[in-house]
């Protein structure tokens, strides 16, 4: 017996939420899905802006994003009948942590923390820093206040939950201990400070100047006051977004494949949302393949490819027999796989999306995902290699 | 034959969902032929090396996880930063209870999460440690290290850290340090090694990737598509197939002589298949044009049927072996 997930209205989610996190493993086409519904939830009359991390060059091509200057675009090409819009962004996590910086100091100070090198290190290659500007510009967002839906794309993490500890990560380091340890040095300057600290900063000083070397030391801790001048409190602000994710009319869809790696990471995520009572509207298990005659077994697909072979001439029907065999196999895994993920996440529903033949690089392809997110596999023709 | 005679660091990168991590451990039991001892390291902490070997969690420890034919062995290690930083003071400044004092005032989380690139330096100075050990001391003896490394789009800049890092410590033993790696990661020992699918997508990110190493002058190795998938269709009819012209009362006719009832909706069915089949393989080929402009050598592995298990690993590391990735 196959536990079947109960019927998921993504209509009526598109229609009310006003947050849409879309997460999942790297590769499981996150983007793709964003941007899917997104343009769904614009035809259907909201205004929707999505956010997206990474995306394809042709699909950001057809949506206008080929300027990276971080502010949403109108989308070309959507259907505005019923009243609603679609605007697209691309982040570029450099500039808006940039843009954090102007806004908040003094344009002196800013110059001098725009040209630390411990800045210029953390802004566009720290492990978090992408998570942290996804989770800031969605509040930026959400605070102009001209969308009726956000739909976000989380970043292409290792794992699917970064995102969620990112945010609170670095805004508890940069409110932390630590950072009242390294503001010590910049404050106070020469000798005299080492002598009015506790054994565990003297040492932490100590070891930090040995392996970095003093100069290192001092752009850090300049690097570390002018932050903290700048935030005040970091982490309330990281904290806020954070709680912006749990508030009414957030959901968060979980995006997989049918493959081992991606449902373990949709496990960890959907167990972690239910931990943090964040809600979790649905799992889209994208790439599911599917068969248009199951009604030929694999069995007798190959039984009759291999009685053709003996004879003459009947190549081209053997080789057709073995195509639909191949895919009548991988339909059948997959379902399987779909069937033991949905029985073992009762209660949690399942979209599936048939495979595409190629990739998604238009606005028609994007509305032929979101009629399937939507109404089914039925909604259009099933079928994929 | 072997492509890289000499290399000793096989570095591993791919698009999320392409397989890199079989890849790599594809490789390290290719490589582990004729008694060689060879170290498969993951950086990434997902324990994706312990999954595949179906061994329990991998410590901060080099474990054994299979033997290979003809007596070779693969040990493998996850680098877990936090933990190579401590060996990193104890080794270096011979710091080890300052270790537990820093742990306590939060400074070791700081340097391994917060602090620029250290992260990774301390990654990939782990690795060469384990790629460049001498006779004595120090641990057992490799013939060879693969590294199971970040994705594609991160690689160029992963690697690259330690040169970063000489911007910011401009002396003493990090810099010293940083220097070696660096040497490491560009000489002829090393090889970066990208994995594919035939997609558009994860092709166009191998393009990139290749550009951005060369530009870092890091040695690019070979480009291996994963999951690969036969045609089925004969090459003289996937155009015609592609566009649904096959001829339907020569696929009835054709059914009907394999004893199969040739329904107008199977054969429609099939011919639908057919063309879905005949585009993608169509694709694929023009995709292994763009790989093939790259001019690097070029790998296939097959599509498991059975997904990737232990004894599929063997298999693929066979076909590595036949493809001149081996030692």
């Amino acid at each position: 017996m196959t536990y079947d997930a109960p019927h998921y209205d993504v209509d009526a989610l598109l229609d009310s939420a006003h947050i849409l996190v879309c997460c999942g493993a790297g590769g499981v086409g996150k983007t793709t899905t964003a941007a899917a519904l997104a343009l769904r939830a614009a035809e259907r009359g909201r205004k929707v802006c999505v956010l997206t991390i990474d995306p394809a060059r042709r699909l950001a091509q057809s949506m206008g994003l080929t300027e990276l200057d971080n502010t949403p675009r109108s989308v070309a090409g959507v259907d505005s009948a019923a009243g609603g819009s679609l605007d697209a962004m691309m982040l570029d996590m450099k500039r808006t942590f940039d843009e954090i910086v102007l806004t908040h100091s003094d344009p002196v100070r800013a110059q001098q923390i725009l040209a630390n090198p411990f800045y210029v290190s953390l802004s566009s290659s720290f492990a978090g820093t992408q998570e942290y500007m996804a989770m800031e510009k969605l509040g930026q967002l959400k605070r102009e206040g001209r969308w009726d839906l956000i739909v976000v794309d989380t970043p292409p993490s290792r794992s699917a939950l970064d995102f969620l500890d990112a945010p609170q990560r670095l805004g508890r380091f940069l409110d932390g201990r630590m950072i009242r340890l390294l503001l010590a040095p910049a404050k106070a300057g020469g000798r005299a400070y080492m002598k009015v600290l506790s054994v565990g900063m003297s040492v932490f000083t100590n070891v930090l100047t040995k392996v970095l070397g003093a100069q290192a030391l001092k752009d850090l801790s300049l690097f570390v006051a002018s932050l903290e001048t700048m935030f005040g409190g970091f982490r309330e602000r990281a904290e806020k977004t954070y709680e912006l994710l749990k508030e009414p009319g957030t959901s968060f869809v979980v995006v997989a494949v049918p493959e081992r790696d991606a449902l373990r990471e949709a496990t960890y995520f959907v167990e972690r949302l239910s931990q943090e009572q964040m809600p979790l509207a649905a799992v889209v298990l994208n790439r599911v393949h599917r068969s248009s005659a199951p009604e030929l077994s694999v069995q007798r697909a190959m039984a009759g490819a291999e009685a053709l072979d003996e004879g003459a001439d009947s190549s081209l029907a053997a080789a057709v027999l073995r195509v639909h065999a191949e895919r009548l196999a991988m339909a059948t895994r997959d379902e399987r796989t779909a069937a033991r993920f949905a029985g073992a996440h009762r209660g949690v529903p399942l979209v599936q999306v048939a495979a595409q033949a190629g990739d998604v690089h238009d606005l028609d392809g994007l509305r032929t995902i979101g009629a399937e997110l939507a109404n089914g596999p039925e909604a259009s023709a099933p079928l994929a290699g | 034959m072997t492509l890289f005679p000499g290399v000793k660091l096989h570095v591993v990168t791919g698009k999320g969902g392409t397989g890199k991590t079989t890849v790599a451990a594809a490789l390290a039991l290719s490589l582990a032929q004729a008694g060689r001892q060879v170290l498969l390291t993951e950086v990434e902490d997902r324990q994706g090396i312990a999954q595949l070997f179906e061994t329990p969690p991998l410590p901060y420890e080099e474990r054994r996880v299979a033997a290979a034919d003809g007596g070779g062995e693969v040990y493998a290690l996850a680098i877990d930063p936090e933990a190579a930083l401590i060996e990193y003071l104890e080794k270096f400044y011979n710091l080890r209870r300052a270790g537990s004092a820093l742990k306590r005032i939060g400074a070791i989380d700081f340097a391994t999460t917060i602090a620029p690139g250290l992260r990774d330096v301390l990654l990939t100075g782990k690795v060469m440690e384990a790629a460049t050990r001498a006779r004595r001391g120090g641990g057992r003896i490799y013939d060879a290290v693969v590294l199971d490394a970040p994705p594609t789009g991160r690689i160029a800049r992963f690697l690259n850290v330690n040169a970063e890092v000489a911007g910011l410590a401009r002396m003493g033993p990090i810099r010293q340090q940083a220097d070696s790696v660096m040497n490491l990661l560009r000489s002829r020992q090393t090889a970066v090694h990208l994995v594919t699918l035939l997609e558009e997508m994860p092709v166009q990110e191998t393009v990139d990737g290749v550009a951005e190493l060369q530009a870092a002058n890091l040695p690019v190795g070979a480009v291996v598509v994963n999951m690969v998938r036969e045609p089925l269709l004969p090459a003289d009819s996937l155009d015609t197939a592609a566009a649904a012209g096959l001829d339907d009362t020569d696929i009835a006719a054709g059914l009907k002589r394999a004893g199969l009832e040739p329904t107008g909706r199977l054969v429609a069915a099939l011919i639908a298949e057919a063309a879905e089949h005949a585009g993608r393989v169509l694709l694929e080929a023009r995709e292994r044009e763009v790989l093939g402009d790259l001019g690097r050598p070029r790998l296939e592995l097959p599509l498991l049927a059975e997904g990737v298990d232990l004894a599929g690993l063997y298999e693929l590391a066979e076909r590595l072996r036949d493809q001149g990735l081996s030692a």
